[in-house]
């Protein structure tokens, strides 16, 4: 199709695009022909595939130091809501999902700053999740929570990096960017991880080989311009290291928050910020989806604009629901094979490097679990 | 105009991105422009007795029913009211196959409420004007141009469901069949009363079924022109005795889509956040529909078979204005009426 300006050009021909073609096409292009040059995009990088695998959230507790505007989960000690789990608790949890779904094939664990748990439980929890299920993948704490754990450790980064990848981690999520600019922190979580240190850590983990996700956060009082701006903090930091496996963003939802007076965004507006994602992340090789944040029919349709990955099966996911979101709290597999299939792509159970995992024998057989 | 072949080849292999450019392509040539227009009205539902008993229908209950009403006028003209004064311009009326309600009883309505308020009456199904005119022993002709005189302005296209008898013995053996839908449509356009037309999906019809009903749909509009607008709804299946799966967005998109490219003779393609919700209804706007509806002060129908989406104008306007369109609140016959 022939287009009239540079970006549109650059966009359909997959040609790198700046921050001013970006500004461009969010300002200029018509939503369905973003969603056609990403698709176009993602064609290239996982063909007819999705992935999505088969996980379990663990939110270790809600009480929280941070108490972020934008949060709808945390809390203080003394409220009602607040919890702790000890390591015997997650191990009993671990227990029964795997015994309940023995293709279990990730935990995804991210958690509050809780004002007085020490390093040390963060470090015997992983240790203990992964003496109960060796195989089954630990994806851990955004770079927020490790930066809390260098402060209440008085060690580096690096150092606590190290000790957690000794203990078993095998990835950070890469939640906590929110958005990388920290006039928008300020307002929005103030006391949490800046831009600079989130950076640091994130190209920390990915020089010890940990790899993480890269996330956003949008739709709150961000500018257009900082939104986009994210996006190309983020591919900076992937042509540096290569360390990021997928993109997925957030829309902001307001209800119980600080920030509740602000309105979710639109349809219309995920649908274009995940095709803009996919356009201009070209070195990020997945895009997902989070259908728990969308709601299912927006995350199905996310596929026609360049999302690769529906990300998990999710059992009992807490924090997103905390701030309204009407989803449920999980859905199986075959609903998400069903919601593949009907678009008439692939679907790939995939484990957390995106290798295909044998259906019917995925993660730890159900045997090896029960002993 | 596309053939029945070439709209099933569409529908059964047609690219979800690209139906929906083509299908924007077509509202574009039709209202060119940034204009999404919305209507503010009311649905009445001054009785849930009916005889037909639908399996598709959450709605419906036997006379003997607890939960069985008839609103009593002072009750109807109390929600005409309320309507007027909330800015709305319309009113649908609609209710079930009531075995007691006689033509007198639906006249006496008309005349009612138009004498108390200057609101725009689109009410009644095909399928209660056909059980009106048998009771009465009138033909739906001399039915329409009574109830015509006495303040029906046009009819809802309601009741349409999916126009192919096989699926409509299945789903609603007791209503009104394919012809019988067609004839009063025609019949009320001959004496200038216009209508929308509907299409339910996800009632177990085949894609071959949905053009056909396209097709019938668009046959007549050629003869009548009398067709305003075309509405895509899905099924909703909860609490009803059919039952069985909602049919998807990603389904229902590409159907809407193909209904612009099909019925190039009908002027407006309604998206229905009503069934799909407000995200999915915004997203129609970028695959053909140029119409978001009613933001409906009242919907009792889809709500009892478990789908409660709500909607006010300010969060009409803002959907309109979010996908980069202009909002216009609009009256029965499509006239812009305010700009927002």
């Amino acid at each position: 199709m022939q287009k009239n300006n540079t970006a549109q050009q650059k966009a359909a021909n997959g040609e790198r695009l700046s921050f001013e073609d970006a500004l461009e096409l969010y300002h200029g292009a018509d939503l369905l022909d973003l969603a056609t040059w990403a698709r176009a995009a993602k064609q290239k990088k996982s063909g007819q595939n999705i992935y999505y695998n088969v996980n379990r959230q663990i939110n270790l507790t809600n009480i929280c130091t941070a108490l972020c505007p934008l949060c709808a989960f945390s809390c203080e000690a003394q409220d009602k809501q607040a919890y702790v789990l000890e390591k015997e608790a997650v191990i009993r949890l671990l227990q029964q999902t795997a015994a309940k779904t023995p293709g279990l094939t990730e935990v995804h664990m991210v958690s509050a700053l809780h004002p007085t748990k020490d390093f040390s439980y963060y470090l015997n929890i992983v240790a203990a999740i992964k003496e109960t299920l060796p195989q089954v993948h630990l994806k851990a704490f955004t770079p927020v929570e490790i930066v809390h754990f260098s402060e209440i450790s008085g060690q580096s980064v690096e150092e606590v990096l190290r000790q957690l990848q000794a203990a078993g981690l095998d990835s950070l999520p890469g939640g906590g960017a929110e958005i990388l600019d920290d006039s928008v922190r300020e307002i929005i979580c103030p006391k949490k991880a800046r831009t600079a240190d989130w950076i640091h850590t994130i190209k920390t983990a990915h020089r010890l080989g940990i790899p993480t996700n890269a996330t956003m956060m949008y739709g709150h009082i961000e500018s257009i311009e900082q939104r986009l701006q994210h996006l190309f903090t983020l591919r900076d930091i992937q042509d540096e290291t290569g360390g990021f496996q997928a993109y997925v963003s957030f829309p902001f939802h307001p209800a119980n928050t600080e920030l509740s007076h602000l309105a979710r965004v639109t349809a219309w507006e995920d649908l274009k910020m995940i095709a803009l994602s996919r356009l201009i992340l070209d070195n990020i090789d997945h895009i997902k989806a989070f259908w728990m944040m969308l709601t299912q029919p927006i995350a199905q349709l996310a596929m026609a604009f360049g999302v690769d990955d529906l990300d998990g099966t999710v059992e009992e996911e807490k924090i997103i629901h905390a701030a309204g979101a009407k989803t449920k709290t999980g859905i199986t597999k075959a609903e998400i094979i069903e919601m593949i299939n009907e678009t008439g792509y692939i679907p790939v159970e995939r484990d957390t490097f995106y290798h295909e995992v044998n259906n019917g024998k995925s993660g730890l057989p159900a045997a090896e679990v029960q002993d | 105009m596309l053939t029945p072949t070439e709209g099933l080849h569409l529908l059964q292999n047609g690219d979800i991105l690209q139906l929906g450019q083509m299908a924007n392509a077509v509202r574009q040539k039709k209202h060119p422009g940034k204009t999404v227009s919305f209507i503010i009205d009311r649905n009445i539902n001054y009785s849930n007795i009916c005889s037909n008993e639908c399996r598709f229908c959450a709605f419906f209950r036997r006379a003997d029913h607890k939960d069985a009403y008839v609103l009593p006028m002072s009750e109807i003209l109390a929600k005409v009211e309320e309507t007027v004064a909330a800015g709305g311009t319309q009113v649908m009326i609609q209710g079930g196959l009531h075995p007691d309600l006689d033509l007198p009883y639906y006249l006496h309505m008309l005349a009612t409420i138009k004498e108390h308020f200057p609101v725009a009456i689109h009410s009644f199904t095909a399928t209660e004007i056909l059980y009106m005119a048998q009771k009465a022993g009138k033909s739906v002709k001399a039915t329409l141009l009574e109830l015509q005189a006495a303040g029906l302005d046009s009819l809802p296209g309601g009741g349409a469901e999916i126009l192919a008898d096989r699926v409509r013995k299945i789903v609603s053996p007791k209503k009104i069949m394919t012809a019988d839908w067609l004839n009063v449509m025609e019949t009320a356009h001959s004496i200038g009363m216009e209508s929308t037309a509907t299409m339910v999906i996800g009632l177990g019809e085949t894609l071959e079924e949905r053009i056909d009903h396209m097709e019938k749909i668009r046959a007549l509009q050629e003869k009548t022109g009398g067709f305003r607008a075309f509405i895509t709804w899905t099924f909703q299946p909860g609490h009803t005795e059919l039952g069985g799966k909602k049919t998807s967005s990603w389904e229902y998109l590409k159907t809407l889509a193909l209904t612009r490219l099909y019925m190039e003779n009908i002027s407006h393609i309604q998206g229905s956040w009503v069934t799909q919700g407000e995200a999915i209804g915004q997203v129609t706007l970028a695959c053909g529909a140029d119409d978001l509806g009613s933001i409906m002060l009242e919907e009792n129908v889809v709500r009892a078979a478990g789908t409660a989406y709500q909607m006010s104008i300010d969060k009409m306007v803002k959907l309109i204005e979010a996908a980069g369109f202009e909002a216009a609140q609009r009256d029965t016959k499509y006239n812009i009426l305010r700009r927002f």
